[in-house]
């Protein structure tokens, strides 16, 4: 059923009953062509690529809880592709020119609200690094520019623009398509639209094993929902990649972390783009609700609680009022946590892993959601042809034996 | 005028001898000392209180507490402008001054209404079905603008915060009945308590009911030197017992505060063991139109009228879906508001099929299972649809629920892990039962006893909600966010089921009251309606915080000049009187030069660099990292983490070092001087102390753990003060230095222990600049001593002080590359000139083993290469890329440092090139945001190549 | 917010310690190949249960010690030396 203006017409004179449902519930099949482990954005997206771009409709994507009820609907909403080498830049704004065509791709609106995104530049260091950083993003061919003090003000006004603050502001620089789109949109749009071609989401049906064959080629699963075989199969399961790996017998060079976000009680439009301190460490938008959604960097221990200390919850609203002093008065409304599946150069793995016929995509550490879209078609395409993505050849799990590692975060000064 | 003030002796909480003025929207309004905004305005007549989120309808007062969804108003102006404060929690106080959020231009004639026209085709996540086209953006703006709920401040905060820590063994949240039974109990038992109280009174719903009993306990409580802290709300429960509340200080909107106030405080209290006793909320009755202003929570009716003395209407309609509502109605009459008739909606025989009023109640249709109707009369219905309990503490700290089907009620499933509940909380609802189980547990945790499980009886019999059939108007589950049983009915019909799916397609629970009304009410309806029980529909674990809570209140004092204070020189004033213009440098406040009248930054750095290289000049080089690193196996270790050999140093020679990490990336660089056979000191870069003291302290303890070394931190028990330039000997000769410090007795890279005055020197012949160069160290509170000292003979050699940015003047001219400015976190140390020294040293080092994988050996690495622009005047920008081709191409590096150099007459430049060492001589083009330049390849140092300067 | 029990100073909150991640790693010699120093370097266990970290009290006595924690309930199940056997501690997998 298509969606629009004129649906909910209909749908006001007839009902409820007039809308049918986004998804099925289907009762799992013996066999599937291709299983995909996880239904976050990125293992929705996968069975939505495999379906629409490989043809391949014979496929599960199965899910310990509920679909899109992971990291998907726990972050902080940001798209962007401000990178520094050209192999995450291609990767990141392949993903950022999905997610421009997202809504109508899925007729679902994603609400993509391309309302840049500013760094601050805190010290003369600051303006330098950044100087680097938008060059080296045009160099790879995405939108950048420098901005003066005044022009950060203009775009944030209720920043601390005081030369006496701890973070001055000095300048900063902007990616202007960067912006926001709404987290759960994007998971069930690729549900619904994966859910129609004919893919089998099975929600409560957690994976507690793995079949192989006599070459240790992987077979199926065994689920909470009991044994499903399948010919290849993705793993995309984000901070819990280390605990399906284990059941299928390697080790990955991930570690799980929580990374908190919090939002505060809505109020009427207070800012209207995205800023990031990366001095401070404040990563501060406005949703389209009105909360203030604050995001800053990862509980500083390994973790599988979805809480986040509240040690670290100081820290990150402490860093928000040293750049929007005004969000004092503000308050804290809801505060959760995210596991995230943190590697060494912060840069995510998609590809073959040590087992014949898995496949994993994992290691986007906080950045996962901007990555949905790649990270889908990435993974489908090898999932679908056994080979990887030319988009993806960099980020195999060989580059932690060779040290090719694609550390941005290392390279920028800044955690991405 | 419905709501009225009642007489005396209704209004335990107000004081009619003190009468109080405040506005709202404008308007004048009396109230008295201890009313809430919401009794004042109820006391007033006022019902029209506020608007809705999505569809602007008119909403009054809905509850008395933390659960208020509605009722919300934005307080004071300015600064101290707080939005979306709770009108049920707001104490009036002279002058004070607040409006109604989300509507415009008034709450009474709001434009956003028009929503409500339009609200059929505006169900649950309509937005996720259209604006698709043209684009969202197109729409974005205005409906940006008709979300939100209050407005807030635009300058910063005027007020403060205090944090404060507190430990306790018995930590008991709520001093209802129940909490204060467990307080005393566990006092009694010898037990450190703290308690806590979320209001101005103790007591709970007994302690405006003029209950003996509480009274009591709160007087033994306090005879037991119980610490009982009013006004406090426990939001949060975190790792290990830790429980986060928030005590209210100052009042809200006074207009007579004084600049700046304690607002609030928050509390960390470390507790052995907690006791939850926070009560349980009314669950509202469902039923078309039951969002009108003068719709109301029936418990809070009672509380409004016996606390406060107001009664919310004179004739109320009582809607009573449980025992304990049924109970009420004779309550309310005897406080004298009229009950015209009470519907009880245990067996659902009794329906309101209709309200009538659109900006307030005058009346309801009443439908009977035989479909016949009767109008009643009222200006009050009162909703009584059973409890809740606030298990929210529990569930925040890991603790499971279980349902109980007869009263509709999630309750605690056993005890969370060291937290247990208490009284309605818990799910006991019967009085003696829950003071029994409550004493019981404050004994047993005092005493380290098992702890009885609780009387868990519910609430008698309530039904749970269901909708109303065949009837219109928009029957409300979540009031804030205009959540309708239609719009629950939508999200089953379209699959989102789970209660993750149903919160956040509908929105139900994620407004500023978090559900507190509404969450079960969705569940239940949603069971209904996929013939499943609530449970199987699930529960959201709870997260922090239960209340929303100021972010002034959790940052403290951690804002300011406190925010990461800023470190100082041990001189700072001497360059003060310098005229230094001071910079922030991590974390460190420095001089970055000393600029003349009308100088700028970089033509005072031009002229401290000349002055450097042609007589002498003064740098305050104190934030340096220092560590003394001692023992039989310094040498040793130290060989181990730096690239150089360092055991191969006589006493009294410095060796140049880098720092890896074990995956070979360049980390920081230093000077390593041996001062004894077994002992050594260690200068770092000044960002780089930190880690490289935690790396070696790794390192020693948990890996060369049968090394005998010690490492000690000195860097603020030494200043700095390097004297640099070709007359730097003549000045400290002048000063009166030891002339064993000379050039000719001390060759350039040693160290020597001297003395001036009896202050004790550790001076090092090392040179950043190229130039003669001697790095002072000496106790950090003699180093204004020694700068005045050598500043009253610098006129005689033409000395002048430099700053930071001079010195990166000079180490440029040299060559000389910068951690964390030349290099980054991907840095290797054969990409910065050291291929050489790798091969050279012998013996292991940490990051060694790295440097020889294939990303190691790629000819095609950066290395570290001097570039002189091609026309000679411009100085390149620093994180110019350098590329064959115009944007979009392939990089090939790009430039790191880049200044005019005045010993040079041209501008210099140290870049990262692509296969840099092999490309000596080529011209390459630096691109810039749009622009390009071209610039020669050039071997290092750009000055002085031999060295020969730094003899003086 | 944990409290952890620093086997030098007694119970403190977490912010005065810092994690550096899975402890009782053997460090290989420089002999070994790429994908073994690769493993050495990078790949970790990541347990949802009982880790065995490494943390230092660096806002205190600066002293490294290990500790045995469960990352989903973060629950401590044992703190030790560095240079202490680790002792065995309740639902550690094999």
């Amino acid at each position: 059923m298509k969606y629009s203006a004129l649906a909910l017409l209909r749908g006001a004179l007839s009902g409820p009953d007039s809308w049918s449902p986004a998804w099925r519930s289907p009762e799992p099949k013996p066999e599937y062509e291709v299983i995909v482990i996880g239904a976050g954005g990125h293992g929705l997206a996968t069975a939505y690529y495999l379906a629409r771009n490989h043809g391949i409709r014979n496929v599960a994507v199965l899910e310990r809880g509920w679909l899109g009820g992971g990291n998907t609907g726990r972050n902080t909403t940001i798209v962007r592709s401000n990178y520094l080498f050209p192999e995450s830049a291609r990767l990141y704004e392949f993903s950022l020119r999905l997610y421009e065509s997202l809504t109508r791709e899925l007729n679902f609106n994603i609400m993509l609200s391309q309302r840049g995104l500013i760094l601050l530049a805190h010290s003369r260091h600051d303006l330098d690094a950044m100087s680097r950083w938008a060059n080296a993003m045009r160099m790879n061919g995405i939108d950048a520019e420098l901005l003066s003090r005044d022009e950060v003000a203009a775009a944030a006004p209720l920043l601390n623009l005081s030369p006496e603050a701890r973070f001055p502001i000095l300048g900063g620089f902007t990616q202007r398509r960067a912006g926001t789109a709404r987290h759960d949109a994007v998971a069930w749009g690729y549900a619904r639209a994966a859910d129609a071609l004919g893919v089998d989401i099975l929600q409560n049906c957690e994976v507690r094993g793995f079949t192989r064959d006599a070459h240790g080629g992987v077979t199926g699963v065994e689920t909470s929902r009991g044994p499903i075989r399948a010919g290849r199969i993705g793993i995309a399961a984000a901070g819990h990649s280390s605990v399906l790996a284990r059941l299928a017998g390697f080790s990955l060079p991930v570690t799980s972390y929580a990374l908190q976000a919090m939002v505060t009680e809505p109020t009427k439009p207070a800012l209207d783009t995205v800023v990031l301190s990366p001095g401070t460490g404040a990563y501060v938008s406005q949703s389209d609700k009105g909360e203030m959604v604050l995001g800053a960097s990862l509980d500083l221990f390994p973790s599988y609680a979805q809480r986040g200390s509240f040690a670290l919850t100081q820290g990150i609203l402490a860093s928000t009022l040293a750049i929007f002093p005004s969000f004092s008065r503000l308050r804290l409304m809801r505060q959760w946590a995210g596991i995230v599946d943190v590697v060494h150069d912060s840069s995510p793995i998609i590809g073959p892993t040590p087992v014949p016929n898995l496949f994993i995509n994992c290691g986007w550490g906080t950045g996962g959601f901007k990555g949905i879209p790649v990270g889908g078609w990435t993974l489908a395409h090898v999932l679908a042809t056994g080979r990887s993505h030319e988009l993806a050849e960099p980020f195999q799990l060989e580059r932690f034996y060779t040290g090719r590692l694609i550390d941005e975060a290392a390279a920028a000064g800044i955690a991405h | 005028m419905s709501g009225h003030r009642l007489a005396a002796p209704a209004g335990a909480f107000i004081d009619r001898s003190r009468t109080v003025e405040f506005s709202f929207n404008g308007r004048p309004y009396q109230g008295y000392e201890g009313d809430t905004l919401a009794s004042a305005l109820l006391a007033n007549g006022v019902r029209l209180v506020g608007r809705s989120f999505k569809l602007h309808r008119p909403r009054g007062i809905w509850s008395a507490g933390a659960e208020e969804p509605s009722a919300l108003v934005d307080v004071g102006s300015g600064a101290r402008r707080t939005p979306n404060v709770r009108a049920t929690l707001l104490p009036i106080v002279p002058g004070l001054s607040c409006v109604s959020v989300n509507c415009w231009p008034g709450v009474r004639l709001d434009l956003g209404a028009v929503n409500g026209f339009f609200a059929a085709v505006l169900p649950a996540g309509f937005y996720y079905k259209t604006f698709k086209w043209p684009d969202w953006h197109w729409y974005e703006p205005a409906i940006r603008r008709m979300a939100g709920l209050g407005v807030a401040p635009r300058e910063p905060d005027p007020d403060h915060y205090e944090e404060v820590t507190h430990a306790t063994d018995v930590l008991v949240v709520g001093a209802g009945l129940a909490g204060l039974a467990s307080a005393v109990a566990a006092a009694r038992a010898g037990a450190r308590v703290c308690l806590l109280s979320g209001s101005a009174h103790c007591g709970g719903a007994l302690g405006w009911r003029g209950d003996v009993e509480v009274a009591g306990l709160e007087r033994e409580a306090r005879a037991l030197g119980v610490r009982i802290l009013m006004r406090t709300v426990a939001f949060g429960v975190y790792d290990h017992n830790l429980v986060c509340a928030l005590e209210t200080v100052s009042e809200e909107g006074a207009a007579d505060l004084p600049a700046c106030v304690l607002r609030e405080r928050l509390w960390k209290i470390r507790a052995h063991s907690v006791i939850a006793a926070q009560g349980a909320f009314e669950r509202p009755v469902v039923f078309p139109d039951n969002d009108r202003p003068g719709v109301m929570l029936a418990h809070a009716a009672l509380k409004y009228a016996r606390a406060f003395a107001v009664a919310p209407g004179r004739r109320a309609l009582l809607l009573a879906n449980s025992d304990a509502g049924l109970a009420l109605a004779p309550q309310l009459a005897a406080c004298g508001i009229e009950i015209a008739a009470v519907a009880d909606g245990r067996s659902q025989q009794v329906e309101v099929s209709a309200v009538h009023g659109a900006r307030g109640v005058r009346g309801a249709t009443l439908r009977a299972p035989d479909g016949s109707t009767e109008r009643v009369h009222c200006d009050l219905i009162l909703s009584a649809g059973g409890f809740a309990p606030a298990v929210h503490l529990h569930s925040q700290a890991g603790g499971r629920l279980r349902w109980i089907k007869d009263s509709a009620m999630f309750v605690p499933d056993g005890a969370a892990p060291g937290l247990w509940s208490v009284g309605a909380c818990a799910g006991a609802f019967d009085r003696a039962q829950a003071r029994a189980h409550a004493e019981g547990t404050g004994d047993a945790l005092a005493r380290g006893q098992p702890v009885p499980p609780p009387p868990v009886s519910g609430a008698g019999i309530c039904p749970p909600a269901r909708a109303v059939a065949r009837v219109s108007g928009k029957q409300f589950v979540d009031l804030q966010n205009d959540v309708a049983a239609g719009d629950i009915a939508l999200a089953a019909r379209e699959n989102y089921r789970s209660v993750e799916h149903l919160k956040r397609y509908t929105t139900t629970g994620m407004g500023t009251d978090q559900g507190k009304t509404s969450n079960i009410n969705a569940l239940i309806l949603m069971g209904e309606l996929t013939q499943r029980a609530a449970p199987e529909v699930g529960t959201t674990r709870f997260r922090p915080p239960y209340v929303p809570v100021s972010v002034g209140a959790v940052v403290g004092r951690r804002t300011g000049a406190l925010y990461r204070p800023l470190r100082r020189l041990p001189a700072h004033e001497w360059h003060v009187g310098r005229g230094a213009l001071f910079e922030i440098f991590g974390d460190w406040l420095r001089p970055a030069a000393y600029p003349l009248a009308g100088e700028s930054l970089e033509a005072a750095a031009e002229r401290e660099a000349h002055a450097v290289r042609s007589t002498a000049g003064i740098l305050d080089g104190s934030p340096l990292g220092k560590l003394e690193v001692f023992g039989p196996d310094a040498a040793r270790f130290l060989d181990y983490m730096y690239v150089g050999s360092m055991s191969s140093l006589a006493v009294g020679q410095a060796r140049y070092g880098l720092l890896l990490n074990e995956n070979g990336t360049v980390v920081d660089d230093g000077i390593v001087a041996r001062l004894g056979a077994e002992r050594f000191w260690v200068n770092t870069t000044t960002a780089g102390i930190e880690r490289t003291q935690a790396a070696f302290e790794e390192w020693l303890q948990c890996e060369f753990v049968d090394f005998r070394v010690l490492v000690t931190p000195v860097t603020s028990r030494w200043a700095n003060v390097t004297v640099a330039g070709p007359r730097a000997w003549a000045w400290l000769a002048a000063a009166g230095f030891d002339p064993a410090l000379a050039p000719a007795a001390m060759k350039h890279m040693t160290l020597k222990d001297s003395r001036i005055e009896g202050v004790p020197l550790r001076v090092l012949r090392a040179s950043f600049s190229g130039e003669l160069g001697y790095e002072i160290n000496l106790p950090a509170l003699k180093s204004r001593w020694l700068l005045e000292r050598l500043w009253s003979k610098a006129a005689g050699i033409g000395a002048v002080p430099y700053g930071i940015e001079a010195l990166q003047v000079l180490r440029v001219e040299k060559g000389y590359l910068h951690i964390g400015t030349d290099t980054d976190g991907t840095t290797l140390p054969q990409d910065v000139g050291f291929a050489r020294g790798l091969e050279r040293k012998s013996v292991a080092f940490v990051g060694r083993r790295s440097l020889t994988r294939a990303a190691g050996r790629d000819p095609k690495r950066p290395q570290m290469v001097g570039l002189v622009p091609a026309d000679a005047t411009t100085v390149l920008p620093v994180g110019a890329q350098i590329a064959d081709r115009p944007p979009p191409t392939l990089t090939q590096g790009h430039v790191t440092s880049s200044y005019r150099s005045p010993a040079l007459g041209h501008p210099v430049a140290l870049a990262m090139l692509a296969d840099g060492a092999a490309r000596t001589g080529d011209t390459v083009r630096v691109h810039h945001l749009g622009r390009s330049y071209a610039a020669r390849v050039v071997a290092l140092p750009f000055y002085d190549p031999k060295g020969s300067r730094l003899n003086g | 917010m944990m409290l952890l029990s620093c086997p030098w100073c007694g119970p403190r909150d977490e912010n005065e310690f810092a994690c550096a991640g899975t402890t009782h790693i053997v460090r290989p010699g420089p002999e070994v190949s790429d994908a073994e120093w690769g493993r050495y370097l990078f790949f970790r266990a990541n347990p949802k249960g009982v880790h065995r970290e490494r943390w230092r009290h660096v806002y205190g006595c600066g002293q490294w010690f290990n500790v045995a924690r469960d990352t989903v309930t973060h629950q401590v199940l044992a703190v030790y030396r560095m240079t202490e056997p680790p002792p065995a501690v309740p639902g550690e997998g094999p």
